[in-house]
């Protein structure tokens, strides 16, 4: 029993950190319905900046991790400005190839020996992992680490989006582009800070992801984006509580099918109960079905 | 008279086919192309075929996939081990092996098609592309069920019959199959699904099932191609199959232009000697460099073509006589949206 309660809190920590990264694909995929396939390698480069950061740099750990953020919302701009933009009106699926070759660009261009190399490396934790033994549960200050990072930006989040005017600039360009602009709100800009806030977010998983798993290299990024893109798909894409909910089931699908099935079975049952729970809800378990159009 | 230029146009096809592979072969023969690039030529002709399949499926009825690396590696695997286990290496069998390669593949899009094709948009590529990975780990756990499949470690061992011979005249019979599916009535329901499926529901076209067949027959020739890979390559690895290789036969079929044939045939080619290309002129110092090299000639080719390079345009011989007029004006064209 105890046993089990571990795996939960194991995928708890997981998930959380899907949760990090998915937000930012909801959030992108909710203003202008891309898929940023690219999303998983600024995870990559926030987990290398942060390494880089805290132990070569020798900026203290939420220096470095604030560095990465910044960084990272840097780059988002930057990606979405120049594969993006041009792109915008063009169909759909022009802008998702684009993605997906600014997405190999990142991890070939990091895997160039004068950027991050191709290796992998070992993670220096800046701090020791301390376990705290509660009752028969044990619980490390990473994972304490971690809900509380993640719960402090979900707030932050929350704020952003319901309590500021760029959250609701952003609210209004995700239902009609067009509309926003006639209420007088500067699309592209609002466009922009989604971009810089989500990649903010994946910076911070990023690092936090390298804290707790410690071994990074330039594709780290493909399986976790891809998961945390699954859940947020799982949850309803577009939706900021279905991605959390999504990726809190993805991770606790994944430490389950490891702990008590087979830890080689793991991504096929996390796909198979994606596709089931879509056959059931087509638009994911939050997501709204719109009517069609005649 | 149509009829007489329309049986001109198939004569000039079928001997600029035969030239093209005349040519070739002369080539081959009198060694100015070197084995390598003889099996580069094959793997571009194989992609060919692969991306017609989904040509058919996304180009042509607008179903968004991103598993069809999966359906490739099915029908690779099953024409391998059906010709490694039963084959012992006579041509019967090696074309037996191809149609159970496609089989296999077409079987598996309808068991799968069938409940997830009522997905929209990237939702059925989401769903698509996790079939995909359920695949690749069913491939990378295969040898403990069947240990000939040879799990994560890879099969070899399958028959190497299939030389450029078969490969081009497969490849051939592909693009008129595929030409002459687009073109039929079964065709054109696909097209207005594409297009606006309550539309074509309206006009009492059975949108499910049109969708189904598109999906299974574009997976089938992914299977077949696969079983050609099979046979022309002796190590089938799982990780030749995951889902980054269907990316690679998607941004073929959007590169080339949704909706056109000679697009994708044209583009599959020439992605693959464009790969090959790299590695030559990089050279040993700069060999590095041919990812960042691949990956900005994708940005910058979508961002100068965001509507493909061939979008809506058909070569001429691509297009049977009496629609020709039909399919000059207007062609395939504002495939685009995923949707």
């Amino acid at each position: 029993m105890e046993h089990v309660v571990d795996q939960i809190i194991n995928g708890l920590q997981l998930g959380f950190m899907y949760a990090l990264i998915a937000l930012g694909y909801t959030m992108v995929y909710g203003v202008v319905k891309l898929i940023n396939f690219a999303h998983g390698d600024v995870f990559m480069v926030g987990a290398f900046v942060g390494y880089f950061g805290f132990s070569q740099w020798g900026l203290s750990f939420p220096v470095a991790v604030l560095t990465a953020m910044v960084v990272c919302a840097i780059l988002g701009v930057v990606i979405e400005r120049i594969a993006y933009r041009p792109l915008r009106y063009a169909p759909k699926i022009a802008a998702l190839i684009s993605a997906l070759g600014v997405s190999l660009f990142l991890e070939y261009f990091s895997s160039l020996k004068f950027v991050f190399g191709p290796n992998y490396r070992v993670v220096q934790r800046p701090f020791e992992e301390v376990q705290w033994h509660l009752g028969s549960l044990i619980v490390t200050n990473i994972q304490v680490m971690v809900f509380v990072t993640v719960l402090i930006m979900l707030l932050i989040l929350q704020f952003l989006i319901y309590r500021t005017k760029v959250g609701m600039a952003m609210r209004t360009v995700s239902v009609d582009h067009n509309a926003a602009r006639l209420m007088g709100v500067n699309v592209d800009n609002t466009i922009s800070m989604t971009f810089a806030i989500g990649s903010a977010f994946a910076a911070a998983g990023g690092v936090l992801y390298a804290i707790a798993y410690p071994q990074i290299h330039p594709f780290m990024g493909i399986m976790p984006g891809l998961k945390a893109f699954t859940a947020a798909v799982l949850g309803g894409i577009g939706i900021i509580p279905g991605a959390v909910l999504g990726a809190i089931i993805m991770g606790q699908v994944e430490t389950m099918t490891s702990a008590f099935l087979s830890s080689q079975a793991r991504d096929a049952i996390a796909f198979a109960i994606l596709i089931l729970v879509l056959l059931i809800r087509p638009t994911g378990i939050l997501g709204r079905t719109e009517p069609d159009k005649v | 008279m149509p009829k007489a230029t329309s049986a001109k146009k198939t004569i000039l096809f079928l001997a600029a086919t035969l030239a093209v592979y005349a040519l070739v072969r002369f080539l081959e023969t009198s060694e100015i192309i070197n084995p390598y690039w003889q099996r580069v030529l094959d793997q571009a002709l194989i992609t060919t075929m692969g991306a017609l399949g989904l040509s058919i499926i996304y180009g042509f009825t607008g179903q968004f996939s991103l598993g069809h690396a999966a359906f490739f590696g099915l029908g690779a695997y099953a024409a391998g081990v059906f010709d490694k286990t039963l084959g012992q290496g006579s041509l019967p069998m090696f074309v037996v092996s191809l149609l159970i390669g496609a089989a296999v593949a077409g079987l598996m899009a309808l068991i799968i098609g069938l409940p997830i094709l009522r997905l929209r948009s990237d939702y059925l590529g989401i769903a698509t592309l996790g079939f995909g990975i359920i695949v690749k780990v069913g491939m990378d756990n295969s040898s403990k069920f069947m240990p000939v499949l040879g799990g994560a470690t890879g099969m070899s061992g399958t028959p190497q019959l299939a030389n450029f011979d078969w490969v081009f005249w497969f490849t051939f019979l592909v693009i008129i199959l595929v030409r002459n599916f687009v073109f039929s009535s079964y065709g054109r329901a696909c097209t207005s699904v594409r297009e606006d499926e309550i539309a074509a529901e309206i006009m009492g076209i059975n949108t499910t099932k049109v969708k189904v067949l598109a999906f299974v027959l574009g997976c089938a020739l992914a299977g077949l191609a696969g079983g050609m890979y099979a046979h022309r390559y002796p190590f089938l690895h799982p990780s030749s199959f995951d889902f980054l290789k269907s990316f690679d036969f998607l941004l073929v079929v959007v590169l080339g232009g949704l909706g056109s044939m000679t697009g994708t045939i044209i583009t599959a080619i020439s992605w693959v000697f464009l790969l090959e290309g790299l590695r030559f002129v990089l050279g040993e110092t700069f060999i590095d460099f041919r990812g960042v090299i691949y990956a900005l000639i994708l940005v910058v080719a979508i961002i100068m073509r965001p509507q493909g390079i061939f979008g809506g345009k058909e070569a001429g011989f691509l297009i049977p006589k009496p629609l020709g007029s039909l399919a000059g004006r207007k062609g395939g064209g504002n495939a685009g949206s995923a949707t």
